[in-house]
């Protein structure tokens, strides 16, 4: 995973509750393998019309955020299914960030997995940066991890994240190879266990493996 | 004496391996079903060039993009989608229960239906409707497609502990009042996100009344509270509808798993973070209104008036709400006509699902098209033997194969863009039924009803006097 310490740029006031995963990214896209690239699908049906031309209106659409690198949203955001792609969509689309005051669980470990912070301020802090003339304008956002700041202007906000996300993201962990080096253990728990719980292994049906 | 823990605590510590010194403990996991969505988490693990730890406790079920009309013309793209899953489990030696297979279904409603769902297990799948196998006393929480990789690789994953969430829910359920409402009812009062980083423990007298497909309704929609997971204690009821299942243990072994589900109950003095009491007796016939499940109703009521709404945020998301599903605030719910109804879903598609929207729909006819999925083959074969799919087809309703189908639309079974679905599903998300589609929520004989009339109905006077 590669590992954020902070970043500096433009951000996408999104301003949107509740933002599910099913906005995130439609079912019917995710088919596609992920080479493919999924930054098209981001919001797909939000971002267009009928005939699938991009809404004038939608932040997202709007020429001063479009080399953004975080998104400014409100509560709940990335809410329902467990879809990584609702990740991947965000990250495909060179965002690194999401602003806002609550996240789906699922969601925000998701998130951590593919090195995209998912930063939570007070719902008064997500007014306040929602309002900034300087992001509005398009101007850079200052996202600073290890401080655990934003900044926009004249504008400065703290924000949280689990202090074991932080140091996942500030090292770039990979989980897999971290779980790896607790073989030993888990070697363990496995001879305990089966003596603990016996039932706790399927049994298969007569005449089947 | 011991500290006094909650059946949430006491599952978590039986499969705690080692918690790092920033609090993560790494969890092994009993149980972990795989999908066609689980593609992602497959080629993660081919990109390490890594095997699956244990193909023996990881099973695949064929669900999200399986087709569930006999002659279903798929997109060779979803077609591909039920191919790699097929290739993946045999790659890795996992059994697979695909289209051909009898017990296919949704892996939701088939793994406890088999007996691989038990209690004080720790399950896994990339799917966040997986608290729905809560309702047997398992801990069970949807994943997504890095962890899918982690638990295929290692057979463990990270977790932080959860809060600890107590819902009581006392008295007895009204007539005509199913778990779906009473899901419905709590996610309306408490809202979407109310349950975020808890685990849920249902109890209560109401909870307990429950059957487990009952039960199984309300642990799925725990992730609609924000919640990864829901579970009631393990009981008689749990015990007895375990006995026999195919992959269950049997015999000896089974009366020894009792005696230790036994204890995973929650201790009597056991401290939840948050503790709640609803009354179930007050809990109505629910729908919902709007695009997320906490825009809900009971029938009897209006669509809300956004000028009334308690907050300027509230107000500008119901007045999306209604301008998306083309309401009218102020019109009375049972004012909405629908399109078509769709009875299936991983909410509810069993049994006894089922016959609640038959005892509405026996010796009466549809007036809209409909889709009734049973939530298994087996399901589907109990039903035919019960001659529910009869009731179904008489009154003019189509009879279909199991999979996730009309729930999401990945199967190319979608409600096409404007039309109105009264709908056995979990979420009314914008779209989540096909591009543009509008979904209502609620239970299996609400939408038997729905069907009959053509709008949102009451189910309970339609079912008096009939057994559901
Ligand atoms: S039935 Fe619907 S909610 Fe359940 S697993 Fe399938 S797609 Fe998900």
């Amino acid at each position: 995973m590669t590992p954020f310490t902070s970043l500096e740029a433009p951000a996408c006031p999104l301003g949107l509750a509740n933002v599910d995963t099913d906005q995130l990214i439609p079912a019917r896209f995710m088919q596609t393998p992920r080479a493919e690239g999924y930054g098209k699908f981001l919001l797909h049906d939000l971002r267009r019309d009928e005939a699938g031309a991009p809404k004038t209106g939608f932040p997202l659409n709007d020429p001063r955020y479009a080399g953004a690198r975080a998104m400014i949203a409100r509560k709940n955001f990335g809410c329902g299914s467990s879809r990584e792609a609702a990740v991947y969509v965000l990250v495909d689309s060179g965002y690194r960030c999401v602003i806002a005051p609550s996240f789906g669980d699922i969601f925000s470990s998701n998130a951590i997995k593919n090195g995209l912070l998912p930063a939570i301020v007070s719902e008064a802090d997500a007014d306040a940066l929602l309002a900034n003339a300087s992001i509005v304008a398009g101007g850079a956002l200052r996202v600073d991890l290890a401080e655990q700041t934003i900044v926009a202007g004249n504008l400065v906000v703290p924000f949280t994240v689990r202090t074991d996300w932080k140091q996942r993201l500030l090292n770039g962990w990979d989980d897999v190879d971290l779980t790896k080096s607790f073989a030993r253990d888990i070697a363990a728990f496995v001879a305990a266990d089966a003596k603990l719980r016996p039932w706790a292994r399927p049994v298969a049906p007569d005449g089947e493996n | 004496m011991a500290t006094p823990r909650t059946i949430i605590d006491k599952i978590w510590d039986a499969h705690a391996i080692v918690t790092r010194v920033d609090g993560d403990t790494l969890l092994w996991i009993d149980r972990h079903f795989v999908h066609e969505g689980s593609h992602h988490g497959f080629g993660q693990v081919a990109a390490r060039g890594a095997r699956v730890e244990r193909p023996d406790l990881t099973f695949g079920v064929a669900d999200h993009y399986a087709p569930t009309r006999p002659n279903a013309v798929q997109s060779p793209e979803v077609r591909a989608m039920v191919a790699k899953l097929d290739a993946n489990t045999r790659t890795h030696g996992v059994r697979n229960f695909g289209i051909g297979d009898p017990r296919r279904g949704i892996a939701h409603v088939v793994a406890p239906e088999l007996g691989l769902t038990l209690p004080g297990l720790a399950i896994v799948c990339g799917d966040s409707h997986t608290s729905t196998h809560g309702a047997l006393g398992a801990y069970a929480f949807g994943i997504g497609a890095s962890e899918v990789a982690h638990v295929l690789m290692t057979q463990t994953i990270w977790q932080s502990r959860p809060r600890r969430m107590r819902i009581r829910v006392d008295g007895a359920l009204t007539p005509g009042v199913a778990a779906k409402d009473m899901a419905l009812a709590l996610i309306e009062r408490l809202g979407a996100g109310y349950a975020r980083g808890c685990a849920i423990e249902y109890a209560g007298s109401a909870i307990r009344g429950l059957s487990i497909e009952g039960r199984l309704t309300l642990c799925n929609l725990s992730i609609e509270l924000g919640s990864r997971l829901g579970l009631v204690a393990p009981d008689e009821t749990t015990f007895a509808y375990l006995r026999d299942r195919p992959f269950g243990p049997g015999g000896a072994a089974f009366e020894a798993a009792v005696a230790n589900w036994r204890e995973l109950a929650s201790d009597d003095e056991a401290a939840f973070d948050v503790d709640i009491a609803i009354d179930g007796a007050a809990i109505p016939p629910t729908v919902t209104w709007g695009v997320n499940p906490e825009q809900a109703a009971p029938i009897t009521a209006t669509v809300p008036d956004p000028d009334r709404a308690p907050d300027p945020l509230k107000a500008e998301a119901w007045r999306d709400a209604i301008d998306y599903m083309g309401l009218r605030a102020g019109m009375k719910l049972t004012e909405i006509r629908v399109d078509r109804v769709f009875i299936g879903s991983c909410t509810n598609s069993r049994i006894e699902d089922l016959r609640a929207a038959a005892a509405v729909l026996t010796g009466r006819k549809a007036v809209v098209p409909g889709l009734v999925s049973p939530g298994s083959m087996t399901v589907k074969r109990r039903a035919e033997a019960e001659g529910l799919d009869r009731v179904f087809i008489d009154a003019g309703l189509e009879w279909a194969d199991a999979g996730c189908s009309m729930c999401v639309g990945m199967n190319g079974e979608e409600v096409p863009p404007g039309e109105r679905c009264a709908s056995t599903t979990n979420r009314n998300f914008k779209g989540r039924q096909g591009k543009g589609s509008r979904t209502h929520l609620m239970s299996p004989a609400m939408a038997a009803a729905a069907a009959v009339t053509g709008h949102l109905t009451d189910a309970r006077p339609l079912l008096a006097g009939r057994r559901p």
